[in-house]
């Protein structure tokens, strides 16, 4: 009962930030490069304020997964490094951001060179 | 002259919004909220996974997860699913951190034929590119903020 609970948080915080975005895309003519940079600065702002933390806490992977969630690491490596002085405080988001963006360049650039493309067929 | 521009302008987005397709708004909502809770739900289900059969601190396993949502993304985009899902679900396919894996890999794929520095390499960036420098300027900026914040108080 409590993994479905679990799940039931992570679906529905995660479906409505999804739902946030499909909004912003039947209303106005924003194109998804503009939604994922917004969205990623959202997280990092209400990271910085305190408040991404709680939502974190309450959905689990629907806070995370989404790129709000990317926006919120960046943040959150970057506020624990400053804690270490002014090296942190410039290295600390990339290095929190490190495998999201390490992994992106692998398995993009391995799974170019295997795969063609198919997008000219459908 | 102006006036008359106008004329033709307004008359082409008219004709326009006639001919472009309507989406059903409530339906694409749905969709998006259920594709995107469901990737979400993936996520989870691997994040507990891992909680259970490895050790981890709590960064380490919510960055095993992107790297595996990533990886999940890189591959049905190479299969050429994942654009399929992306018409079905909208912004639910692509808020999630696999929709960033998807922006790296599909143009990557599809310039393939202009080489594997100008086409591959540097293709690859162009929506993750511009995400990569906004996220690292502003936690750089969040960074320093804090840092001051810290001598300060």
């Amino acid at each position: 009962m409590n993994l479905f609970l679990t799940f039931l948080k992570t679906f529905a915080v995660g479906g409505l930030i999804c739902v946030i975005a499909q909004l912003l895309i039947n209303y106005t003519k924003i194109t998804s490069a503009r939604i994922l940079v917004s969205f990623l600065l959202a997280g990092v702002f209400l990271q910085a304020i305190g408040v991404y933390q709680y939502v974190v806490d309450f959905a689990g992977s629907g806070a995370t997964v989404p790129i709000i969630g990317f926006g919120y690491l960046l943040a959150k490596g970057a506020m624990e490094g400053a804690k270490e002085g002014l090296f942190g405080a410039i290295t600390g988001g990339i290095t929190s951001a490190g495998i999201g963006i390490t992994s992106a360049i692998i398995f993009g650039y391995v799974f170019a060179l295997i795969f063609k493309s198919k997008s000219k067929k459908n | 002259m102006k006036t008359k521009n106008q004329y033709i302008n307004n008359n082409y987005l008219n004709y326009v919004k006639s001919v472009a397709p309507k989406t059903n708004e409530v339906r694409s909502l749905l969709r998006a909220f259920w594709v995107g809770g469901f990737i979400c739900c993936l996520g989870q289900f691997f994040r507990i996974i891992i909680e259970n059969n490895f050790e981890l601190p709590p960064d380490m396993t919510a960055g095993y997860v992107s790297m595996i949502m990533i990886f999940l993304g890189s591959f049905l985009t190479g299969l050429g699913v994942y654009d399929r899902i992306g018409k079905y679900a909208g912004g639910g396919s692509i808020v999630p951190i696999t929709g960033f894996a998807n922006s790296v890999v599909s143009p990557a794929i599809e310039f393939k034929t202009e080489g594997y520095i100008y086409g591959v390499a540097s293709k690859m960036f162009t929506i993750a590119g511009p995400i990569i420098v906004y996220g690292v300027a502003s936690s750089v900026l969040v960074g320093l903020i804090y840092y001051i914040y810290y001598l300060v108080v």
